[in-house]
């Protein structure tokens, strides 16, 4: 085979393959990301019975849910962040969350209660971190019109925006209820002042 | 026999009035719709928020809640209104402190939590709407000196 022969074969195996490698890119990529878009859903979250029967319920009660205007914030938009690699960065660290699923940790409303704070602490330890990300892809204190809040949310407001306060400083339990012995549990731990 | 007839007569008349003159006046609460028809909607009322609270009556009267208490929950474990309200943390929101009162129990001792007999805010501790009063009233309260 001469050097030109070898060339030319080359380059009719690499057109094929090189479409067959960018079809096949697209379905494995396109399957991972319906997959990871599959498990990003409020229907996904509530399939186990343990947060259907205890987080769930008490969202239903909340704003979040059920509104005047009819916008709602559904389980991942609070607790999965947007950005892709964070989401995928998110998605691994719930490996950990389908173990304890396995063993059973929180499958009884009694459990649930147990272990409820320290989850709460989880999600107050990270909003906390992330300056509330995930509230302010929704909310922006920019776009709020304060004349037209409530004067205690106004006055409040205002002096997080001086303070350099974050939401979730202020803004626990707004869509579950609280755990008992939060508020000492939240100070101790420097989440709340 | 005559008699018999005359009653029967007489009680079948009455009680082809009795509806009518019964009804005469008298409305279900509900009104006076057929019963499959749906029952009147009232008006929603809008919520009275006062800045700075109500103006109180008396002295002791618990004053009435000048905001929104419907994101507030008042159960065994939690009580949201405490965020705001309770000894430790009013300062910082800007609320008032509750009443001295509430932190007293019935033998008069002095508790560092609040009082079980003040943890159901909401039974003295009410949101007022704007409906005029249904019946009038002469009410007058007394003077306040702030
Ligand atoms: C998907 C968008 C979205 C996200 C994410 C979101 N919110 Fe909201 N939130 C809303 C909307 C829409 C309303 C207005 C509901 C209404 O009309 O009453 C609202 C209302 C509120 C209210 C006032 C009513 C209430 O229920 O208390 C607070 C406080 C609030 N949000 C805080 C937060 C915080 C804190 C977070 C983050 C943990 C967050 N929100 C995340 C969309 C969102
Ligand atoms: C310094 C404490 C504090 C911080 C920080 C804070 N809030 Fe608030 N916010 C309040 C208080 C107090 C209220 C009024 C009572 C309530 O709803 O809890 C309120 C009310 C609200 C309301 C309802 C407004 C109304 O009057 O209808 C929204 C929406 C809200 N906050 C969103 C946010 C978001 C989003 C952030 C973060 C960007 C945030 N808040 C940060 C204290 C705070
Ligand atoms: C508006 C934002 C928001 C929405 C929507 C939301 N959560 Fe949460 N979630 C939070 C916050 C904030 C916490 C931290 C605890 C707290 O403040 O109540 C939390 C805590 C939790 C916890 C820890 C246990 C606990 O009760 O604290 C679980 C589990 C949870 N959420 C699951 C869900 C599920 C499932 C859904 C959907 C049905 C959901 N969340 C919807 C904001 C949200
Ligand atoms: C986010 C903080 C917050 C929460 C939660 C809250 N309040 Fe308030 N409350 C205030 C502020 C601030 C005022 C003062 C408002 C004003 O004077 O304009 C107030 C005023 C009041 C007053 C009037 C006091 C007076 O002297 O006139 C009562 C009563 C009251 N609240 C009861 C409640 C009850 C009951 C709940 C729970 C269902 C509750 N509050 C939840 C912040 C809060
Ligand atoms: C048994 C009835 C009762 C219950 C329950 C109750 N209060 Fe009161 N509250 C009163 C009365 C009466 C006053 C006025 C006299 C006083 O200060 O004790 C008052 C006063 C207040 C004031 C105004 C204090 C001031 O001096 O300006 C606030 C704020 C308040 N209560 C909040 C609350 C909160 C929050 C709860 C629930 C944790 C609560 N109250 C439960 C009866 C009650």
């Amino acid at each position: 085979m001469t050097l030109q022969q070898m060339g030319k074969m080359a380059g009719i195996a690499t057109l094929p393959l090189l479409i067959l490698g960018i079809v096949l890119g697209i379905i494995l990529w396109g399957s991972f990301n319906w997959a990871l878009e599959l498990t990003n859903t409020e229907k996904f979250c509530i399939s186990c019975h343990e947060m259907e029967e205890n987080v769930y319920q008490e969202y239903q009660e909340t704003g979040h849910f059920n509104n005047r205007t009819g916008v709602r914030a559904t389980c991942p938009d609070c607790h999965v962040p947007r950005e892709w690699i964070h989401k995928v960065a998110r998605k691994i660290r719930a490996t950990n969350e389908l173990y304890h699923k396995l063993m059973g940790t929180i499958d009884t409303p009694e459990k649930f209660e147990a272990n409820r704070l320290e989850l709460a602490m989880h999600v107050w330890k990270t909003m906390k971190e992330n300056d509330s990300h995930e509230c302010r892809n929704c909310h922006d204190f920019d776009s709020m019109d304060f004349e037209k809040q409530e004067p205690r949310s106004a006055d409040r407001h205002e002096e997080a925006i001086d303070e350099g306060k974050t939401c979730i400083d202020c803004h626990k339990g707004i869509a579950h209820h609280l755990p008992e012995g939060w508020e000492e549990a939240a100070k101790a731990a420097g989440l709340q002042d | 026999m005559k008699n018999t007839i005359i009653t029967a007569t007489a009680t079948v008349f009455m009680l082809l009035l009795v509806p009518d003159t019964l009804s005469a006046g008298v409305e279900s609460l509900r009104g006076a719709l057929p019963l499959d028809a749906p029952a009147k909607i009232f008006s929603a009322k809008r919520q009275q928020k006062v800045e700075g609270g109500f103006e109180r009556s008396w002295k002791q009267q618990p004053p009435p809640i000048p905001h929104e208490i419907d994101k507030d929950r008042i159960s065994l474990r939690e009580n949201t209104c405490l965020k705001c309200h309770s000894k430790e943390n009013h300062e910082k929101e800007k609320a008032p402190e509750v009443g001295k009162s509430h932190y007293i129990d019935r033998t008069g001792k002095k508790l560092t939590r609040i009082s079980q007999r003040r943890w159901f805010c909401n039974q003295c501790h009410v949101p007022q709407v704007e409906a005029s009063p249904l019946v009038g009233s002469t009410f007058q309260p007394l003077p306040q000196k702030k």
